[in-house]
């Protein structure tokens, strides 16, 4: 087989935007002309491939991706049940559901909660909502990568969060993009816009989940707003089968003093790439990014993390762990940027890997590009075995070496389960953990090797 | 109980680094064996070998628990027979809190022998009780497994995991070691209140002082990888007087 050509990429892709721009007489012109540039910018770029030169893909093969073929149709047949048994639930939250990439008000459960707008965006864009038309597509999109282009030139529906100023919200407010068990193989660009207010504070839960059996391509952006001195603390838990793609996007745009705190759970798909950046645009904002990975088979699994300090005394803080087995691939691509203007910025980045086979390769590299001189940075990666001297402590009070190992594993895990805090969420990370180890174990042959 | 027999021990993988040339003891049901001997005479091996560490390879002799080789058993087998050793540097297990293992620990030692699990409730009243009788923290056995543990926390952490898991025979490696003199009195007085006629222990130790607190039935003096001279109590404070000069000499001119 041969590499596709971003020509023949971009065929792949053309027939269905060109009927997408034909049936859609009343989607307003601002959307035509976003859409119009995603595409251009897509048509260009094309799929992106391993060329030199090309340090953002460069340890990743997209060959699986480029050799398929994926139908497009937004909206598919999915039960409530099938949700709650396949992610995260709590009737309690408000919970919006997008089932391949078509907002669903039937399987949505919401609670007329004061102070939070949760629906569909389709209907957010046509009725003109909040600032919708300045903000879609304006941190991700128009011109810079390849897959949230092409996700921008498809945009038609997706979800749409709007939190009024002074909101403060307890129960965590969730959004599922679902995609249906269905045989075809098919491509949603599912987004997400959430327009948080000045001193609000919100937990965010996005939860991406695949009930099919066959190959499905995904490519979901999000992009969030956070307003003055506004508190959201995120999560995203990213869970699809392996014969799938997941592209993802979030951006997140920062105001002043305010605090985004985001947690992932990342173990599907053949290929997954989450690619996050958070913008740090006025003095005391700070972030912190962190993540938990595992990959088994034949995965590959990218995270590629990016802060931007723009702004004085702003604080990040990246922190991932990669759990790896099989022959699988992992990368953590951190970035920190520190501009000119933006003194007394502190940046940390740690990412932790344990690697359980010898066929399993990570590809760990922290960067820092820092312009201004009163910097607190500070990074590191790791990968390492299971610990034979570990192993033996624990055998020798009577646990068997697999039961030791699955402790081990199970250790190495626990800091970053223990952030998902909502009951229902906590719950479904670590029961996904705990079937997910004996998988790892299974394809592993390193451990008690030092 | 424990018979060692002219035990040899090399490190894996590194050609003649031979330990333990030749080890002869016997401890019987309910003694207590102190051993002493200067640094890197091959008591940490001795303990480990016993209890099955893999970096190490017995060449010669034999080592029998009731009468029977204990050789071939992994170390989750030898702890299922009643077998303890608490580590001189017990190892830091992030991620992983003191009383999960410790239920996982017990567990499998009763799926082992097909006796009943112990139910979390009273699991959860048996280590709350040992938590306070070995004075350690409740709060550090809420966090990872001695990570971040002082030296003295770690010891008493394994004096709390000896107490839950009533080991049948307890090796005991440089517990003392590090120990302000309280916590010395509560390993001290563990050891003694657990002594019992079904139970014995191999107490490592250097320092005469725990030897005041646990009275050894008999105490043996390893040099090189060898036992010199086997005593009674005395022999500690002897040692201490004199310290180990005269055995080295005697061991030099025998290698
Ligand atoms: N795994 C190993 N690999 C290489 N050498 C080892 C290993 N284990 C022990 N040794 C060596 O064997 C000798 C005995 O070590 P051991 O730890 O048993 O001594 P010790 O009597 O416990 O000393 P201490 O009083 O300092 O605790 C030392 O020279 C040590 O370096
Ligand atoms: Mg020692």
């Amino acid at each position: 087989m041969t590499l596709a050509t971003p020509a023949a990429a971009v065929e792949k892709f053309s027939g269905a935007y060109e009927s997408l721009v034909a049936g859609n007489s009343d989607v307003p012109e601002w959307l035509k002309a976003v859409r119009q540039q995603g595409w251009a910018t897509f048509s260009e770029l094309g799929l992106p491939t391993k060329r030199r030169g090309n340090e953002l893909w460069k340890y990743t093969n997209l060959q699986p991706l480029a050799a398929a073929d994926f139908a497009y149709s937004i909206g598919g047949s999915v039960t409530v049940d099938q949700i709650k048994a396949a992610g995260p639930w709590d009737d309690a939250w408000n919970t919006v559901v997008v089932v391949d990439g078509k907002f669903s008000a039937e399987l949505s459960n919401l609670h007329d909660t004061v102070g939070l707008d949760a629906g569909s965006l389709a209907e957010a864009i046509s009725s003109g909502k909040g600032d919708i038309e300045s903000q879609l597509a304006s941190l991700a999109g128009r011109e810079e990568y390849a897959f949230t282009a092409l996700s921008t030139a498809f945009i038609e529906d997706g979800a749409y969060l709007a939190i009024a100023d002074g909101t403060e919200l307890e129960q965590p407010i969730q959004v599922v993009f679902v995609t249906s068990d269905d045989p075809e193989s098919r491509a949603s660009y599912p987004r997400l816009v959430v327009d948080a207010g000045a001193n609000t504070s919100i937990v965010l839960i996005e939860t991406y989940l695949n009930l099919s059996e066959s190959s499905q391509f995904s490519a979901p952006v999000a992009e969030l707003f956070a307003g003055d001195k506004s508190t959201i603390r995120h999560y995203r838990v990213q869970i699809e089968n392996e014969n799938s793609f997941h592209l993802g996007t979030t951006r997140v745009r920062q105001l002043g003093d305010t605090n985004f705190t985001s947690t992932t759970f990342a173990v599907g798909a053949s290929i997954a790439r989450n690619d996050v950046h958070t913008l740090l645009d006025a003095p005391g904002a700070s972030c912190t990014l962190h993540g938990l990975y595992m990959t088994s088979g034949s995965q590959q699994q990218d995270q590629e993390i990016s802060t931007t300090h723009a702004k004085p005394g702003c604080t990040s803080n990246q922190f991932y762990k990669g759990i790896l087995s099989g022959k699988s691939h992992a990368v953590f691509s951190g970035k920190v940027v520190v501009m000119r203007d933006a003194q007394k910025s502190d940046a940390t980045q740690k990412d932790l890997n344990l690697l359980l086979s010898r066929g399993a390769e990570i590809d760990a590299k922290p960067s820092l590009e820092i312009y201004a001189d009163d910097v607190v940075a500070a990074h590191g990666a790791t990968a390492g075995h299971v610990d034979k001297d570990t192993l033996f402590y624990l055998q020798s009070r009577g646990v068997d070496e697999e039961a030791a190992k699955a402790i081990l594993v199970r250790g190495f895990a626990e800091e970053m389960l223990n952030e998902f805090e909502p009951k229902a969420l906590n719950d479904f990370v670590e029961r996904i953990t705990d079937e997910r180890i004996p998988i790892l174990l299974e394809e592993s042959d390193t451990i008690g090797t030092a | 109980m424990l018979e060692i027999n002219n035990l040899h021990a090399s490190v894996v993988d590194i050609e003649n680094s031979e330990i333990l040339k030749g080890i002869n003891l016997k401890v019987g049901k309910g003694e207590v064996h102190a051993i002493m001997g200067p640094n890197g005479s091959g008591k940490s091996t001795l303990a480990n070998v016993l209890m099955g560490r893999p970096d190490y390879l017995v060449t010669d002799g034999d080592v029998t628990l009731e009468g029977e080789s204990i050789l071939e058993l992994r170390p989750d087998q030898r702890a299922h027979l009643g077998m303890f050793l608490a580590f001189q540097y017990p190892a830091e297990i992030p991620g992983v809190r003191p009383w999960q293992f410790l239920k996982a620990a017990l567990d499998s030692k009763a799926e082992s022998r097909g006796e009943d699990k112990m139910s979390v409730r009273n699991f959860s009243k048996l280590f709350d009780e040992k938590v306070e009788a070995v004075g350690i923290n409740p709060n550090l056995v809420k966090r990872s497994l001695n990570e971040g543990f002082s030296g003295g926390e770690k010891k008493r952490n394994e004096m709390l995991q000896l107490e839950v898991l009533q080991p049948a025979l307890a090796i005991l490696d440089e517990t003392d070691s590090g120990l302000d003199v309280d916590a010395l009195r509560i390993v001290a007085e563990g050891v003694n209140s657990m002594r019992s006629p079904e139970r014995s222990f191999i107490v490592v130790t250097h320092y005469q002082r725990l030897l005041n607190y646990i009275t050894p039935d008999v105490v043996h003096i390893l040099v090189k990888g060898k036992i010199v001279k086997t005593g009674g109590a005395d022999l500690a404070l002897e040692v201490e007087k004199d310290g180990y000069q005269e055995y080295l000499e005697a061991a030099g001119a025998n290698a």
